[in-house]
């Protein structure tokens, strides 16, 4: 019934129709420069850049190799404070969840990533309820339950964090009944003393000094604001991705999108065959770190980058996307390994290991493709090449190897001397 | 010095003039330089396409090759193969659950001029209009920062154009221009109209992989901007080559 969104094709092929899409292009492009330009001007002007981006990172690595007591604190003191904590392992039990405790009511719901992973507003649509899905621009629904996500929790006080450039979610704080709010497990950090480099870091890593609306909301307040305080905790593949020794640096994610906007993929493409959101480098390694590499589709989000390292560059958390690309490309490679048929690819890339793997094998493989490269050259530039590689001269020609290879003509130097 | 050229497989067999340039160019600053012939490939195509038990058998044969011979340093003109010994193959090892054999340390080669050799003015002559494409692994893999440029400017009668954007990957990516070549093409595309606008006539770069993709679609485009290695240029005319 619930409906979390789900890569279900290939990247290569889900990137096409966005490729073609001139006005998509063209918005993402300027969107990401302008981004870019702003993000760059607020770093350069914060001359502790690599101290703050050092402590996010141990901050994020501490508290997730102790995420199940820090997440128990956490309970505690949401619990202490008046709310409630849900626990859902997967999207689809995440998303009755939040329909439930609506009730069929409508409900403001301001967009969140977390919210958008769970599919939250099918479930809660077929549970009855009307969404509203509040913008800067609308007017303010009148509505008495209200569903937001949430960028950082606090375990020492059961506090949530909200950082936004609208007020969208800072206005569902005053709904009279319940408010929910979801969150991954990730989200958290320890203490209040925490948020000092997270808050610092955050806001220039999306391209500003400060975020106009910083909300802090913390269980019930008996005769002011929301009579009910839920926190729906999310699992869907989290602790999956923390049991990956190399994987589980991307769940320091804290969601500036910063790698997003400087990811020359994802600026072509826009999130739309990344399939589920956020997309982009990030995306990339969450989907198949969250639900595994069995899909054609997931498996294929490792290979949607052209390891340029612009993402591990800017990332606040010091997120190495790049390095964990690569951990997953070989994650699909080895699940590919046990199938009775090889794939092609695997042949190919066996038989080139093996050739190289030996010089004599190697310099006869040489002569023997520099022959076969040159029958297919016409001016010293092939201009198409047979089967898979022809990919690369659909709109691109190759040069034509040189009749004489450097380790030939390095044997006929000494030779001659 | 005593120096071994790495010359990387793929400048072996489609690049030769390359690794000539260096053997050159070395040379001419008074060092020796050897091949060890039993070299072959580093292992990074494999280990970024993950082929991780592949990749670590080519990772310890170039251990094998370099480790001994007593050379004083290993240099080559390849960025991203400098890159994959100096980063990834620790990676290598350490997936494998080997420890990483020692090495000399691994030079790429505008490395080696400005911090090793303390050189920038290399006595070349160009006289063409040149932009610099800093590839993403002499930038971000590597920090090659401005060498390769500080030995440009040093060569006479050279023009020297900046590419607007120039730090945005070209989209070869390895293995990514044939898996994703559509977005792969969408990215030279935009690459090759910014070189295009600086009017140079020759591009340059540490990494013949990432020209090879750039020179190929403005070939394909009948451009008349040529690709060239910054050895090349550096080294200046092979006589009677
Ligand atoms: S992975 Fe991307 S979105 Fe997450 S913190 Fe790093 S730069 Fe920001």
């Amino acid at each position: 019934m619930t409906a979390a969104p789900r890569p279900r094709l290939r990247f290569a092929d889900a990137a096409r129709p966005a490729l073609a899409d001139t006005a998509l292009r063209r918005d993402l492009r300027d969107g990401a420069a302008a981004v870019r330009a702003r993000r760059a001007a607020a770093v350069a002007e914060t001359p502790d850049w690599a101290e703050l981006r050092a402590a996010g990172r141990a901050l994020k690595d501490r508290t997730l190799l102790n995420l199940d007591a820090c997440l128990e604190r956490l309970e505690r003191a949401v619990t202490a404070a008046g709310g409630t904590v849900h626990w859902a392992v997967g999207a689809a039990e995440a998303a009755r969840t939040v329909a439930r405790l609506a009730g069929g009511a409508a409900v403001a719901m301001p967009a969140a990533p977390v919210l958008e992973e769970i599919g939250a507003a099918d479930a809660l649509a077929a549970a009855g309820s009307t969404v509203h899905r509040t913008g800067a621009d609308a007017e303010f629904p009148a509505v008495r339950t209200a569903v937001t996500g949430v960028d950082v929790m606090v375990a020492e006080t059961g506090a949530m964090v909200l950082l936004e450039w609208a007020g969208d979610a800072r206005r569902c704080l005053a709904v009279p009944d319940a408010l929910i709010t979801v969150a991954g497990i990730e989200q958290v950090v320890p203490d209040r003393a925490d948020l000092e480099v997270l808050l610092r870091s955050l806001p220039r890593s999306a391209g500003e000094r400060l975020t106009p609306a910083v909300s802090v909301w913390t269980g019930v307040a008996p005769g002011d604001g929301p009579a009910a305080f839920h926190l729906v905790l999310v699992d869907n593949g989290r602790t999956r991705a923390l049991a990956d020794e190399i994987g589980r640096a991307a769940l320091r994610c804290v969601g500036c999108a910063a790698c997003l906007d400087v990811c020359p993929v994802y600026e072509r493409t826009g999130p739309g065959p990344y399939g589920a959101p956020p997309g982009g480098p990030i995306g990339a390694v969450r989907v198949p770190l969250q639900r595994g590499v069995g899909s054609a589709a997931t498996a294929s989000l490792p290979f949607a980058s052209t390891l340029c390292g612009a993402c591990a560059d800017v990332c606040p958390v010091e997120i190495d996307i790049p390095e964990v690309l690569v951990h997953l490309r070989g994650e699909v490679v080895d699940a590919r390994r046990g199938r009775p048929v090889p794939t092609p690819e695997l042949a190919v890339m066996r038989a080139a290991a093996w050739t190289m793997g030996d010089p004599q094998r190697y310099e006869a493989a040489l002569r023997g493709g520099v022959r076969w490269a040159r029958l297919l050259s016409r001016g010293g530039r092939i201009r198409r090449l047979p089967g898979r590689f022809g990919a690369w001269t659909d709109a691109r020609d190759l040069p034509a190897p040189p009749a004489r290879s450097f380790r030939v003509w390095w044997r006929d130097r000494a030779g001659a001397r | 010095m005593r120096v071994a050229l790495f010359v990387a497989c793929y400048n072996d067999a489609l690049f030769p003039a390359t690794g000539r340039a260096v053997v050159r160019l070395l040379e001419r600053l008074g060092h020796q330089v050897v091949f060890p012939a039993a070299q072959t490939c580093c292992g990074q195509m494999h280990w970024s396409t993950g082929y991780r038990a592949e990749a670590a058998a080519l990772a310890s044969g170039f251990a094998e090759v370099f480790s001994g011979g007593g050379f004083d340093a290993v240099v080559t003109p390849s960025a991203s193969c400098a890159a994959a010994v100096r980063r990834d193959h620790a990676r290598i090892f350490r997936a494998a659950g080997r420890d990483a054999p020692p090495l000399p340390p691994v030079h790429e080669l505008t490395e080696f001029l400005v911090d090793v050799l303390g050189v920038t003015d290399v006595g070349a002559s160009f006289p063409h209009r040149v932009a610099y494409h800093p590839t993403c692994h002499a930038t971000r893999a590597l920090g090659a920062g401005d060498r390769p440029l500080r030995l440009l400017r040093a060569v006479r009668s050279l023009e020297l154009a900046e590419i607007p954007a120039a730090d945005e990957c070209c989209g070869f990516g390895g293995t990514f221009a044939l898996k994703n070549a559509d977005v792969s093409v969408a990215l030279v595309a935009d690459k090759v109209r910014h070189i295009r606008a600086t009017a140079a006539d020759v591009v340059c770069a540490v990494d013949n992989s990432c020209l090879a993709h750039i020179g190929g679609a403005l070939s394909r485009l009948r451009s008349g901007v040529r690709v060239l290695h910054l050895a090349d240029i550096l080294a200046g005319p092979e006589d009677g080559a």
